[in-house]
């Protein structure tokens, strides 16, 4: 029988297999960030440990820097101990960091992929849930925890588990207007936030095939929201095409060697999935969630559940939490519900395909009054491209505040947070309680649709605003 | 790795289920470069309810969470692991727990025994029943006891040892590295390098 693009990229890397334990796996990249890694360095120091392959290791800073006056000191105490931890140890194991202020700076997993580090076939860690996106390479990509970075920076191996496998195959093409974000979130709210659990997805299908490199890394990102270890999209022509010439992708010789190899990453023809979903390209709208946690989302178009139609009693329960949370009642439209703060960025959407699209809703419109708008480019060169291209004039012009680059409000580590009972429209990846801030209500939506609530001043998808004519 | 063998200790009933890592502990307690004194973050924003379980002194000292199902959905946070056992717990019973949560209560000795939803409710009413309930953990035999519920767990054979020998992982890995330095030798010459 054949074998799934999962466990061909994983046979690849057996360091060491016997009946009982887990398989040893090779590690080819460890992405590193600040929030994750103190412990672990200190482990190292504890047990007189070395890095073993600092030339397979790569750190940014991400999480706590702040997104406006990067120059000067990060005035949290807290925050900037923990980023000068990670510069003192990275110096100190000779790990190459990209700090704060640094060209290549940003977030870890918009990061890897823009210096070509992210590529087919590789098994690729960091200390951060969200390392599922570099999948979208066709990467087998997945985040651990402290100890395992410990493992990996000690041992460049990690023993893990076998997965199972889950083929998504998405059919059909997507409508004008409908993203990446907006077929994730119904893949989650589909399966739902266990649905994926032991399993590494395989996405596939025409609508697949079709996404840009950049919307297959918004739906790997998601994959850990459906609680997958890992999402994975076979690398073709446009993945190639993405990766060519970027400072780390193969040159001369060893890119047709390794492109021949990337050519032979794809399912066979006969492997089995333990799991297969089917869903239609043509049927998913603009989608956002309603409640507090990613699988608790409904076509824009939608209204708010009424919890006693969830006929789990657990899922009503959490339904019951979730709209006493967002202070919202059973059967209203979502589209009704008003917004204060819009957040435009994360390693889910905000890279530059991201920026150009809410720009493009939102050039010639202002953002409504009593709506704040954050954009946040996912790096320091997604920022600087996007000011190239004029983007941040139009966001600028429309009365958005343009920052740079970092993790920022998704998590609200820096100072970018929602205040108590404030709602947002964030393109990240996470409506958990309290996530950008405490007391914070957040709804997950895609860039276009956070560009038009801006303008809006409440959830909308871009054809609900007025048409600008020219005079 | 602190060993764990046979656990006896009483219940905290958390029936909320998809309990996230943002909950059991919010992101401004990462901030921290050390390894413990997590606990003031555990739970943090529920615990500002006064009368959220956790605050209930009935339930002062207890080992053992019982929560719904899917715990520590969410980040890769470890710090979620060492907030619990920094509080106290030895143990988190629950229908299912989110893989990167239980990856990471493996390696550093927190017991995540996952067990049928209906063991759960029953767990759930014998601890507010009676909140002084002596549970044993009995993880050689893969049993939770308490009065009259006996009920299996579910636990990997591979952690299940590592936690009774209290096994660090990384000394079990290196006793292979003439294989890690064989494979290292094979890989191609034009995979990525970060430094040059």
């Amino acid at each position: 029988m054949g074998k799934t693009l999962a466990e061909k990229v994983w046979d690849a890397h057996v360091v060491h297999q016997a009946p009982g334990e887990p398989d040893l796996l090779y590690i080819d990249l460890h992405l590193v960030h600040e929030v994750t890694s103190p412990q672990a360095f200190d482990g190292l120091r504890l047990s007189g440990r070395q890095v073993r392959r600092p030339d397979l290791t790569i750190a940014t800073e991400d999480h706590n820097v702040p997104t406006i006056g990067i120059g000067l000191p990060i005035a949290d105490p807290v925050s900037r101990t923990q980023v000068e931890t990670l510069r003192r140890n990275c110096a100190e194991f000779g790990i190459r960091l990209h700090p704060m202020g640094d060209d290549d700076q940003g977030i870890v997993h918009v990061v890897g992929p823009q210096l070509g580090l992210t590529q087919p076939g590789l098994t690729i860690v960091c200390g951060d849930s969200h390392t599922s996106t570099h999948g979208a390479f066709g990467a087998l990509a997945f985040g651990i925890g402290t100890s395992e970075v410990e493992h990996v920076l000690a041992t460049q191996t990690l023993p893990m588990r076998p997965f199972k496998t889950m083929a998504i195959t998405v059919d059909g093409e997507l409508r004008p207007g409908v993203t990446a974000k907006d077929l994730v979130l119904t893949i989650i709210a589909t399966i739902g936030t266990g649905g994926g659990q032991g399993h590494v997805i395989e996405y596939r299908g025409e609508a697949i095939r079709a996404l840009s490199m950049e919307a297959r890394m918004t739906v790997c990102n998601m994959s850990i929201e459906a609680g997958a270890r890992a999402g994975m999209i076979a690398p073709d022509d446009t993945t190639f095409a993405y990766l060519k010439d970027r400072p780390h992708a193969p040159h001369g010789s060893g890119w047709d060697t390794a492109l021949e190899g990337w050519r032979e990453l794809c399912t066979d023809d006969d492997a089995h999935f333990d799991t297969e979903v089917v869903v239609n390209a043509a049927d998913v709208e603009p989608f956002v969630t309603w409640g507090t946690n990613p699988g608790q989302g409904l076509p824009l178009s939608a209204s708010v559940p009424d919890p006693a139609s969830f006929a789990d009693p657990s899922e009503r329960n959490a339904a019951e939490r979730a709209l006493a949370y967002m202070d919202l009642a059973p059967g209203t439209r979502l589209r009704e519900i008003t917004i204060d703060t819009v957040f435009l960025g994360s390693c889910t959407n905000g890279r530059i395909e991201d920026l150009r699209a809410a720009a493009e809703i939102i050039r010639g419109h202002r953002v409504a009054d009593r709506v704040r708008m954050l954009v946040v480019p996912g790096s320091m060169r997604v920022r600087a491209q996007a000011e190239v291209e004029g983007l941040h004039e139009v966001f600028i012009a429309a009365g958005a505040e343009w920052r740079s680059a970092g993790c920022s409000m998704c998590l609200g580590m820096n100072p970018d947070q929602l205040a108590p009972g404030e709602r947002s429209a964030s393109t990240s990846n996470r409506n958990f309680e309290g996530r950008q801030g405490k007391g914070g209500r957040t709804h997950l939506v895609s860039p276009v649709v956070a560009a038009a609530t801006a303008v809006a001043g409440h959830l909308a998808a871009p054809a609900d605003l007025p048409v600008l004519v020219e005079v | 790795m602190q060993a764990f063998t046979l656990h006896t200790g009483t219940m905290l009933p958390l029936r909320r289920s998809d309990v996230d890592t943002d909950q059991i502990i919010p992101a401004e307690y990462l901030k921290r470069v050390s390894r413990t004194g997590f606990e003031d973050g555990l739970f943090a924003a529920w615990r500002k309810d006064p009368a959220f379980v956790v605050n209930r002194p009935e339930y002062a000292g207890a080992s053992i969470l019982v929560a719904g199902p899917n715990f520590g959905t969410g980040s890769s946070r470890e710090h979620a692991v060492w907030a619990l056992q920094d509080a106290g717990f030895r143990a988190v019973v629950s229908s299912r727990f989110a893989d990167i949560f239980r990856g990471n209560a493996g390696k550093s000795g927190l017991l995540t025994a996952q067990v049928d939803q209906d063991v759960v409710d029953r767990l759930w009413a014998m601890a507010e029943a009676h909140p002084d309930a002596v549970v044993t953990v009995d993880l050689p035999a893969r049993l939770i006891r308490v009065v009259d519920i006996t009920a299996d767990f579910g636990v990997d054979d591979y952690t299940r040892w590592r936690l009774l020998e209290g096994l660090d992982d990384i000394d079990l890995s290196l006793q292979h590295i003439e294989k890690i330095e064989r494979y290292e030798s094979a890989r191609w010459s034009y995979l990525p390098r970060t430094l040059s």
